[in-house]
């Protein structure tokens, strides 16, 4: 025997049905502006929790053979001011400073000194392509080891000859394919790429890689974290 | 599977109607907050593509079309960034719990497309298309929607799995391989998100011609006079 109700009966059962996923409105929180901006920053926020969390050193990015390499005049160029910073190569060092035993300016010839790494690895921009290109340097984890960085610090902060600024978590920079690169092509970088050097991840998206590095910090907490991530991009944006 | 089912009295007529729960509170409330998380990530997703609107290479850069802003969610690639990477997590959690819901209540059954729908497709073609007669309805969808349905889930698992690849291409280069690299796996996330808007398309029309007790059902639960009979 079926449940009999009446005509009113049925009705007040739908309205009670139809209150139950009221919640979804909920959602509309997001429309609010003030609540807008704060929501967006925990959801991104999460997505990089997530992300520190799925990051493995022993993960490697895949690497490619020569065939598979995007011609060198194909290899774009991004900038947010300027292609070449004029950097006066004679004069230029790199200043080390922050959680480290031995602080001051190193020259090219000793991060050159260090084992080189050449790797065709692909470099994915937050625009969506992506090119596999040819680099070489050392590792920095090495260079880390030579400054006597506090490898028990949580980040690496860069300074550019642009004015360009980034960050990177200590795993990261600790990870073998993290490269304070100076060749790319078997090549001397080129003022286009960020001569004489700059980082280059396999693991992190382009905008994290800066280029015509000039400052170099061991950290443990930031004031800023990268000329993007303070507009509004991921602060991790690891792949 | 047992619908649970009502009789329903006019008190002034005498007359008795059907009525059955066609959708349990978890799928309603899933089904909206999923078309609001898929609205948004539709539209972010369209901002992220203007950034670069191709699928070729980036020297030179062949666009393939120009996305009106004003269809398009975020205001700039930051944005639509932040607000694709929110709500995929909404999501996913919202795909997972009806996946999870449907399988351990054995609901499933009213929407997965079996090999025993498989006899019943031509005849529904056939009404749909060719103005061929209505077969009867025995169940609340058709072979048609439950293959329409049943398609819907496998392409928004697909969206997930080609937007981890592209998402995390290298903690996850293994999903990137079988996608065909890193370039097919974002060729593919868009041809998704039309497959999807295809299915929206479809659902919507299905909706306004002949949906109207089908659709109070998504809001209440409840559908009144079923053009089947519940067991």
């Amino acid at each position: 025997m079926k449940t009999r109700l009446n005509n009113r009966q049925f009705k007040s059962m739908n309205r009670r049905e139809l209150l139950k996923i009221v919640p979804v409105v909920a959602l509309g929180v997001f429309a609010i502006p003030k609540v807008q901006a704060p929501l967006l920053k925990a959801g991104l926020g999460f997505s990089d929790w997530v992300s520190a969390r799925l990051f493995r050193s022993s993960h490697l990015a895949p690497t490619f053979s020569n065939s598979d390499l995007t011609p060198f005049n194909k290899f774009p160029i991004n900038d947010y001011d300027v292609d070449d910073p004029e950097v006066d190569f004679e004069k230029w060092n790199l200043t080390v400073g922050g959680a480290v035993q031995k602080p001051g300016d190193y020259l090219l010839s000793q991060i050159q000194a260090l084992p080189k790494i050449t790797q065709n690895t692909r470099h994915v921009c937050v625009e969506g392509w992506d090119v596999i290109g040819r680099f070489s340097g050392a590792r920095l984890s090495d260079f880390l080891k030579l400054i006597g960085a506090d490898l028990t610090a949580r980040f690496i902060t860069v300074e550019c000859a642009d004015d360009y600024y980034e960050s990177l978590d200590m795993a990261t920079a600790l990870h073998p394919q993290t490269l304070l690169c100076y060749e790319m092509y078997d090549q001397p970088l080129t003022r286009e790429h960020g001569a004489p050097l700059r980082l280059q991840i396999p693991t992190k998206v382009g905008y994290k890689q800066a280029k015509y590095l000039t400052d170099l910090k061991v950290t443990q907490t930031l004031q800023k974290i990268g000329y993007w991530e303070d507009q509004g991009y991921s602060e991790f944006y690891g792949l | 599977m047992a619908t649970r089912a009502i009789e329903i009295e006019d008190p002034k007529s005498g007359e008795v109607t059907e009525a059955v729960y066609e959708h349990p509170l978890v799928v309603r409330l899933c089904h909206w907050i999923n078309t609001v998380a898929l609205f948004v990530l539709v539209g972010s997703g369209l901002q992220i593509f203007k950034a670069f609107p191709s699928f070729g290479a980036k020297i030179p850069q062949k666009d393939l079309l120009h996305w009106p802003k004003a269809f398009a969610i975020g205001g700039w690639l930051g944005g639509a960034l932040q607000w694709h990477l929110t709500f995929m997590w909404i999501y996913i959690a919202t795909g997972l719990i009806y996946l999870g819901y449907q399988l351990f209540s054995g609901n499933y059954r009213q929407v997965l497309f079996a090999p025993r729908d498989i006899p019943g497709v031509w005849p529904m073609v056939r009404h749909y298309f060719l103005f061929g007669e209505k077969p009867a309805a025995r169940e609340a969808y058709n072979p048609l929607q439950k293959h329409a349905y049943t398609s819907a889930i496998i392409l928004g698992a697909l969206s997930v799995l080609t937007g981890i690849a592209i998402w995390k291409p290298v903690q996850f280069s293994w999903l990137g391989w079988m996608m065909g690299g890193f370039h097919y796996a974002r060729l593919w996330h868009f041809l998704i998100m039309w497959a999807l808007l295809a299915f929206v398309f479809g659902h919507l029309v299905m909706v306004v011609l002949h949906g109207w007790s089908n659709f109070v059902s998504m809001l209440t639960g409840w559908k009144k006079d079923p053009e089947y009979r519940a067991e």
